[in-house]
């Protein structure tokens, strides 16, 4: 039940997540709430593929999945941050658009419906059982680590989130930092797609983040949007996602186990929000 | 958790929006090669000429329905993002009470209750837990549309198919698109009476303006939440109910949740301020939209998802247009 196997799939179910909670817990210490997660992720995806088959490298995919997905959480930042318009609604329509667009793309693009794979489509080579991006996963999460609380910029990154009046009145500029948390977690979000598109499988589908987005604005929550807090959420939702793969071998239907991650982290939520409750940025 | 104070949006910001979107579209268009004049106008026709006027009708039943249901308690601020987990579990109760009883009415109770009873158990989850509204109903969601999933694979599949589909309902469990039309515009003619002219309207819109204020007038959120929860989710259950028993007749796996109703009825609502009939004209449009699409997809082989495409790219405009109004305006 478990062992090495169990870890790995694991490590695989995990990191697409981490990667999407990582940009979300960035952008939630600059006080911007990003549930766009979903839908750049998603674009990442698609990016990951169309770049990996037009130049037939998987590295080149990964680029272009990380320059797409900051690009597109761009959406986010001149309409939250410059507009002023609301997060929310905001979020929700960048989700929409990146469902629509790209299952338009896959129908204009490769002249397929549905899903997109092919043999020759170049995916992530794995390192030691994983896929390289696993451990930038795991480098991300310390650097992150180390900005926020060991660098200057994670300090006015967390001024501009708790205080935007008395950062704006020490002069750090709110504007600039929420640019730059959206757009890191954009690029995060690429990664995050890419390991999904290129190293788990190799191939795109329509709507293949399958809520994985959402999971990571759940993660952000659960883990304080602090660094550990993060990566202990979405390992948390990593485990029950490979465990249930392994309980669907012992036959236990396919939808009993696709459920199981979701319930797992709302337990996890009523446990932790007995001692403080969790709260949403408005 | 709290949004943006809800106003309409002046025709000056729904005018650069729709440029925006039309400007992006052709964009789009002539990328593809197509005739950006023939796909407007076949999105046009299709939604409201002779042959695609009831297509856009058909949609308007699950986007208008969701929309309000959504809008219900967005009123008060709080947002339902669990609308696809109510909905199908409306659906497969409804289509399961239909197939036993063979009766409509108690089909379509089923699915009132069942749509509810969820989402009442995501206001307790905020009530007694402190897990965010936000965040129950969304996680919620999914185990909902995994045991539709199931069911409709397993227990209640028909037999002489190879698609994960129900059996088709009896005659007597059937319900004509009319009707589900009118019932929805019931739907959302009782949601603007209680809205403008009941206590409990005032209370949701008081505690939509300002939570605190809300609670120090003494308006009991909790109870508040739960009630509010009880006739969304009812509502997207029924809806859920009114489409399953609609044509073709059953549950398909899948079929409520592909389309995005929810999203797209959820961002009808956030566009009209859960304003009821804002909403309503919203949803319209956008069912409109949708039924376009398909119709352009037709005519000009560009793919329907354009129009998802021009609907994204709408709000996004009305969302940042709106934003700088306020922040021009008085309000910070």
């Amino acid at each position: 039940m478990f062992d090495l196997s169990l870890i790995s799939s694991t490590l695989t179910a995990l990191t697409p997540i981490l990667f999407a909670a990582l940009g979300g817990a960035l952008c939630q210490r600059a006080g911007v709430f990003n549930i766009s997660l979903e839908g750049t992720l998603l674009v990442g995806c698609f990016a990951a593929v169309a770049g990996s088959w037009y130049t037939g490298s998987a590295w080149l995919g990964v680029l272009t999945a990380v320059v797409a997905s900051a690009a597109y959480s761009l959406i986010l930042a001149v309409g939250s941050v410059t507009f002023g318009g609301d997060a929310i609604v905001i979020g929700v329509a960048a989700n929409l658009l990146a469902v629509g667009l790209t299952s338009f793309l896959i129908r204009t693009v490769f002249g397929t419906e549905g899903a997109f794979s092919d043999p020759a489509l170049d995916g992530l080579e794995p390192v030691l059982g994983q896929s390289l991006l696993v451990y930038v996963s795991w480098i991300a999460v310390a650097a992150f680590a180390v900005l926020l609380y060991r660098h200057p910029w994670g300090l006015r990154l967390r001024g501009v989130g708790e205080r935007p009046l008395a950062a704006r009145a020490l002069g750090v500029s709110v504007t600039k930092y929420r640019y730059w948390a959206i757009i890191a977690a954009g690029a995060l979000c690429g990664l995050g797609g890419a390991q999904l598109a290129l190293g788990s499988v190799t191939l795109f589908a329509e709507n293949m983040t399958a809520g994985r987005g959402w999971i990571a604005v759940v993660a952000v929550m659960l883990g304080r949007a602090t660094p550990i807090g993060v990566l202990l959420a979405a390992l948390l939702f990593g485990l029950a996602e490979a465990l249930g793969f392994r309980l669907q071998g012992l036959g236990l239907p396919q939808q009993a186990t696709d459920a199981a991650p979701y319930l797992v982290t709302l337990v996890a939520l009523f446990l932790s929000s007995r001692r403080n409750r969790v709260s949403v940025p408005g | 958790m709290r949004t943006a104070p809800l106003k309409t949006a002046p025709l000056k910001t729904v005018g650069v929006a729709v440029l925006a979107a039309l400007v992006i579209g052709t964009v789009l268009l002539l990328a593809t090669g197509a005739d950006p004049l023939v796909a407007y106008q076949s999105i046009v026709s299709g939604a409201f000429g002779p042959d695609g006027f009831a297509d856009t009708l058909a949609y308007v039943v699950p986007v208008a329905g969701l929309a309000t249901a959504l809008a219900i308690p967005l009123r008060a601020g709080m947002v339902n993002l669990g609308g696809d987990g109510q909905l199908v579990l409306g659906a497969i109760s409804a289509v399961t009470v239909g197939l036993g009883t063979g009766s409509a009415v108690l089909a379509l109770l089923a699915g009132i209750l069942a749509g509810g009873a969820y989402a009442v158990l995501a206001a307790l989850c905020e009530n007694r837990f402190g897990v965010p509204l936000l965040v129950s109903t969304l996680l919620l969601s999914y185990p909902a549309m995994s045991l539709a999933s199931y069911l409709v694979r397993f227990p209640l599949k028909d037999e002489g198919s190879s698609l994960p589909q129900t059996p088709q309902l009896p005659d007597g469990a059937r319900l004509p698109e009319l009707a589900a039309l009118v019932v929805v515009l019931v739907v959302v003619l009782v949601y603007t009476v209680v809205d403008a002219r009941t206590p409990a309207g005032f209370e949701a819109r008081v505690t939509g303006w300002n939570a605190r204020f809300a609670e120090y007038a003494g308006i009991d959120r909790p109870r508040l939440t739960v009630r509010l929860l009880a006739f969304s989710g009812g509502t997207a259950g029924l809806v859920g109910a009114m489409v399953a028993m609609g044509f073709p007749y059953r549950f398909i796996d899948g079929a409520l949740i592909t389309p995005q109703y929810t999203w797209i009825g959820l961002l009808a609502a956030l566009l009209a301020r859960a304003n009821p009939l804002g909403t309503l004209v919203a949803a319209v449009f956008f069912a409109a939209l949708t039924s376009g699409g398909f119709a352009m997809e037709r005519a000009t082989q560009v793919p329907r998802e354009l129009t998802a495409i021009l609907q994204a790219v709408l709000i996004l405009f009305l969302a940042a247009t709106s934003g700088l109004l306020r922040k021009r305006g008085a309000r910070v």
